[in-house]
């Protein structure tokens, strides 16, 4: 899976669903939308579901979102389809979500840390 | 750089955002589904691999230094390497190089082979069964289609990727670009220019401020 190409699947989404592109490449507009992306990524790399079950509930999201003229950002839909998702597949439920939500607000309160991962500089063998 | 001006409903709303994702991922890293290392991992990939940045670091490389554009017409797949892009599942680079007289263009007639280690991931229209056929009948016109309007003189060669071969198109390095380095010519190598269904960007064409 974690095979150091991307996913084709993933990558190539088409119309609506497509990524966000400048000059073919990603363009995530704050790093949460890099994580979030990364987020969705790992748990079908995991094999939390399949990527048609993600692909499926963007398309969904943004057709809902179109609909009713909400002017939410692609990455806001994601995380939408992303937690909807986590929820179905019973990885967590909202409860847990809301909690944890609080405790990192609470944590960010009393940190400035923005960036919980530890820096690392070189690049790791095989990844599972 | 965000230098917008944001309402604070706006910032309110991107705060939750972040917050959310940030829950989400601790809460999935708290039982043992993901690591925050794997996620990097991956945006790391993606970042680097969707897009044709790689390919315009090989340009811009050849554009500086003969040495290295000789190598890498000579062999593409090693002096791709050198850079560190490997990984084409066995196929061979192949280098094209545009001249004054010679425009090669690139197309998989049968699927969508592409050089993912340079170029990344190919545009939708690289995929389509229009391209895939007309610029093999019509490649003059399906270039004009793209805005690129070549001369009568310069002779058009297309050329069919498979899985054995990968072609990618060194353009032409645009006039009045003498006085650039190669950090400053890779921002004007497209995608497109790398397929030959366009030229490399004038530096005043580029997108500045936005």
């Amino acid at each position: 899976m974690m095979a150091g190409t991307a996913d084709e699947r993933i990558a190539n989404m088409d119309k609506q669903i497509a990524l966000p592109r400048k000059n073919g490449e990603l363009v995530f507009e704050a790093p949460w939308e890099a994580r979030a992306f990364g987020l969705a990524v790992a748990l079908n790399e995991k094999g939390a579901y399949r990527w048609s079950d993600f692909s499926q509930g963007l398309a969904r999201e943004i057709a809902t979102a179109e609909a009713s003229g909400d002017p939410s950002t692609y990455y806001e839909r994601w995380l939408a389809t992303l937690e909807s998702l986590v929820i179905a597949k019973g990885l967590a439920t909202h409860e847990e979500l809301d909690a944890m939500a609080a405790e990192q607000a609470l944590q960010d309160g009393h940190h400035d840390d923005a960036h919980p991962h530890h820096p690392n500089g070189h690049h790791h063998g095989g990844t599972g | 750089m965000t230098q917008e001006q944001h309402g604070s409903d706006h910032v309110q709303a991107e705060i939750d955002v972040a917050l959310r994702t940030k829950a989400l991922e601790a809460l999935l890293v708290e039982k043992g589904l993901i690591t925050t290392d794997v996620i990097d991992e991956i945006v790391r990939l993606y970042e680097r691999d969707i897009g044709p940045l790689n390919g315009a670091k090989v340009v811009a490389k050849a554009w500086t230094n003969t040495d290295y554009k000789r190598r890498l017409l000579e062999n593409g797949t090693a002096a791709v390497a050198e850079l560190g892009f490997t990984g084409s599942q066995g196929a061979e680079m192949v280098v094209l190089e545009n001249t004054p007289t010679v425009h090669n263009v690139v197309v998989c007639t049968l699927c969508s082979c592409y050089p993912w280690p340079v170029l990344g991931l190919p545009p939708t229209w690289y995929k389509s069964f229009a391209y895939r056929s007309r610029v093999v009948r019509e490649p003059r016109v399906v270039l004009r289609e793209f805005g690129l309007a070549l001369p009568e003189s310069v002779e058009v060669r297309v050329w069919d990727s498979n899985s054995e071969v990968r072609y990618m198109v060194l353009p032409e390095r645009p006039a009045g670009t003498e006085h650039l380095g190669e950090a400053e010519l890779i921002p004007l190598v497209t995608r497109d220019a790398m397929i030959g269904v366009a030229n490399a960007q004038a530096p005043q064409t580029l997108p500045g401020g936005e």
